[in-house]
């Protein structure tokens, strides 16, 4: 049979290119574990926002104008004058938030399965790094606009670095190029913001996914799919990455844009706290705002800053919250990965510093109150003593046996079908029928009409039934 | 690769010494990159003193005004605010102003030449942010123990109208004072001290 030209340039290409071997290497014949749940959106979701910063932040930089004396009006040249310069601006900066969500909760979902313990040390190792990196990122690209909370900002973030003995404050003077925040300091955030640190992020995601790729996906039920093999070699409880996954996916991307263009088109300041008032107002570096806050991403960091009343010590918990994180593969003794057979006490412990998180991100927005600080120092407390108490808390754990497969995911059908037996007598439960008081001039119902009427006691057993459910799924 | 006969230890001395040599050349070309960084000649030209009037201040009055971008107080205190300042001690990190940035002249129990004119670094030990100038004494919000002073509104420092920090607060040290030095009674240069001029 004659071969077609088409044929003939794909092979001349893959004589010289192994795109094939690539593309079943990380897609078609990447085995996932078949039980990923909706917590294992948010890793593509992350690859998503990145593409949107980088494409945005192109645009951005062909009207932007990186001098003290321009920036700021160039800024709003983009927000006015420039053709549909608004929407890019704000996916610029709603993206920013919303990489930080999705990498929190990226990062969540590492406790909650254990995605950070053997074999994948340096997946999380290679994900911390990313992280430093996405803060460095945000915070220069927050300088760029030049309104009074990137001036500020850069101001004290650049002295933490002056808190260091002996070398700080030459070192914060390298960093600002001048005695003060100043052009200098602006051209060159410029600079690393759109070329060095996003080559590091692309550089550092290639290593993370390549490590990932190495050991394989972790799970739900933490188990190494690796370990059962069918006679073909592949793992029995694993699927194709492609087209499994690609297309499971593509309904998170879904989901995510439509939040996302949500904030964009209504509320892209999200109420001061994607984008902050103050920085409405031109830099002045006579004058500091009266309530200064980082924006809500780095708000728990930065209340951990504020809790501790000595300027170095201050410095030094700040970053040991993050240093902290690194220490983990190494920190949980725990044999077990997933949370579904973890005991109770690393189950409490990550409650307990879930709600310390969340309470110091919000206490960090707030001004430095005398009792706001003891609430921040004792989140401070539980935020460190999770970590460091771990390797002993962990040790104490009652672990439940780990099957050998995965376990069945219930299909949403199934979840619905569940639901749909139990309700009827859910609210047989919690109401109680009783006849309907009749008015004078509703004569024609008399007699036949009931209602259901809230039973206190139906729901006082649902209710303790539920917490009882919710202890038991804690033990 | 047939490695018979080959004096091993030579070809580690010949890795070893490329691999040094290669590494202080690295250092070398890192130095342009790294010193470019530094404040240019013109940003440590900018640090030129400023000359100030002070003859129209009332008492109590604060002026602001820009040196080498930073912005440094001239406060005109009163006599009562003098006498109040003798009674903070006990509350204060660094009283006498040990371990605090000032000039020699200035280095005295209320930080400065004439008793009455203060001068300093507006921007907080801290993390450098501009604290706010609040003289009204025992104010709603910062409570019975504020004798006037200035307060930091990004992480809660307080300081004296002498620029002394308060125990307590985030703050190491006392506010700055910058090298000034006057002119005539009602002019003030600031960048350049008293000793400078008179060397």
């Amino acid at each position: 049979m004659k071969r077609s030209r088409i044929t003939e340039v794909n092979d001349w290409f893959l004589e010289r290119f192994p795109l094939t071997k690539l593309w079943n290497e990380h897609m078609a014949h990447y085995y996932a574990p078949k039980n990923f749940n909706f917590w294992y959106f948010f890793g593509s979701l992350a690859l998503l926002v990145l593409v949107n910063q980088i494409l945005t932040g192109i645009f951005l930089t062909m009207n932007y104008k990186p001098d003290a004396k321009l920036a700021f009006d160039s800024v709003e040249y983009i927000m006015r004058d420039v053709n549909w310069g608004w929407l890019i601006r704000y996916m610029h900066s709603t993206g920013s938030s919303a990489f930080f969500i999705v990498v929190y909760l990226h990062m969540f979902r590492g406790l909650l399965y254990g995605s950070f313990k053997h074999p994948r040390e340096l997946i999380w190792i290679f994900g911390m790094l990313l992280f430093v990196a996405l803060m460095a990122e945000a915070f220069m690209g927050y300088l760029l606009p030049w309104g009074q909370m990137s001036y500020w900002g850069a101001q004290v973030i650049i002295s933490l670095f002056s808190a260091i003995p002996v070398i700080g404050d030459d070192l914060s003077l390298w960093l600002r190029g001048d005695y003060v925040v100043s052009d200098a300091t602006l051209n060159r955030f410029f600079a690393f913001h759109v070329i060095a640190v996003p080559l590091a992020l692309v550089m550092l995601v290639f290593l993370h996914i390549v490590a990932l790729h190495e050991v394989g996906s972790n799970n739900p039920d933490g188990i190494e799919i690796k370990k059962l093999k069918d006679p073909w070699g592949h793992p029995v409880d694993g699927i194709p990455f492609h087209p499994y996954y690609t297309v499971k996916d593509l309904v998170g991307v879904g989901v995510f844009m439509l939040f996302f263009a949500t904030v964009i088109f209504y509320m892209p300041e999200m109420g001061g706290y994607f984008l902050e008032h103050a920085n409405f107002i031109p830099a002045d570096p006579m004058k500091t705002p009266e309530h200064i806050a980082p924006v809500w991403y780095f708000t728990p960091f930065y209340a951990i800053l504020r809790a501790i009343p000595d300027k170095f010590a201050g410095v030094i918990g700040m970053g040991g919250a993050i240093v902290v994180l690194f220490l983990l593969p190494w920190l949980d003794r725990s044999p077990v990965k997933s949370i579904r057979y973890r005991g109770g006490i690393y189950k409490k412990a990550l409650c307990l510093f879930v709600i310390s998180f969340l309470a110091l991100g919000y206490l960090g927005t707030q001004p430095a109150t005398p009792t706001a600080t003891i609430f921040a120092r004792l989140f401070t407390t539980i935020y460190f003593g999770f970590f460091l108490l771990m390797p002993i808390y962990t040790r104490w754990e009652k672990t439940k046996p780990v099957p050998k497969r995965l376990t069945k995911v219930h299909s949403l059908e199934e979840q619905l079908h569940t639901l749909e037996e139990q309700l009827p007598t859910l609210i047989e439960e919690i109401t109680v029928l009783k006849p309907a008081a009749t008015e004078i001039g509703h004569s024609a119902f008399k007699g036949s009409s009931f209602t259901r009427q809230p039973n206190p006691e139906g729901i006082k057993n649902v209710i303790s039934r539920l917490v009882k459910k919710v202890k038991g799924s804690l033990d | 690769m047939n490695n018979k006969g080959v004096d091993q230890s030579k070809r580690q001395f010949l890795t070893t010494a490329l691999t040094v040599v290669g590494a202080v050349g690295t250092g070398y070309l890192a130095v342009p990159f790294l010193a470019q960084m530094q404040p240019s000649a013109k940003a440590m030209a900018a640090g030129a003193p400023v000359e100030v009037d002070i003859s129209k201040m009332e008492p109590g009055q604060l002026i602001r005004v820009a040196w080498r971008g930073k912005p440094v107080w001239i406060l005109n205190r009163t006599a009562q605010v003098l006498e109040t300042l003798k009674t903070l001690d006990n509350e204060l990190r660094d009283p006498l102003s040990q371990e605090s940035i000032q000039p020699e002249s200035s280095k005295n129990p209320v930080r400065s030449i004439k008793p009455e004119i203060f001068v300093a670094v507006g921007l907080c030990t801290h993390l450098g942010c501009s604290p706010t100038f609040r003289p009204e004494i025992a104010p709603n919000d910062l409570g019975d123990k504020w004798k006037g002073g200035f307060f930091c509104p990004c992480h809660g420092s307080w300081f004296d109208l002498a620029g002394r920090v308060y125990r307590g607060v985030p703050a190491p040290t006392n506010l700055e004072i910058p090298p000034y030095r006057y002119i005539t009674d009602t002019q003030l240069i600031v960048g350049e001290s008293a000793e400078e001029a008179s060397a």
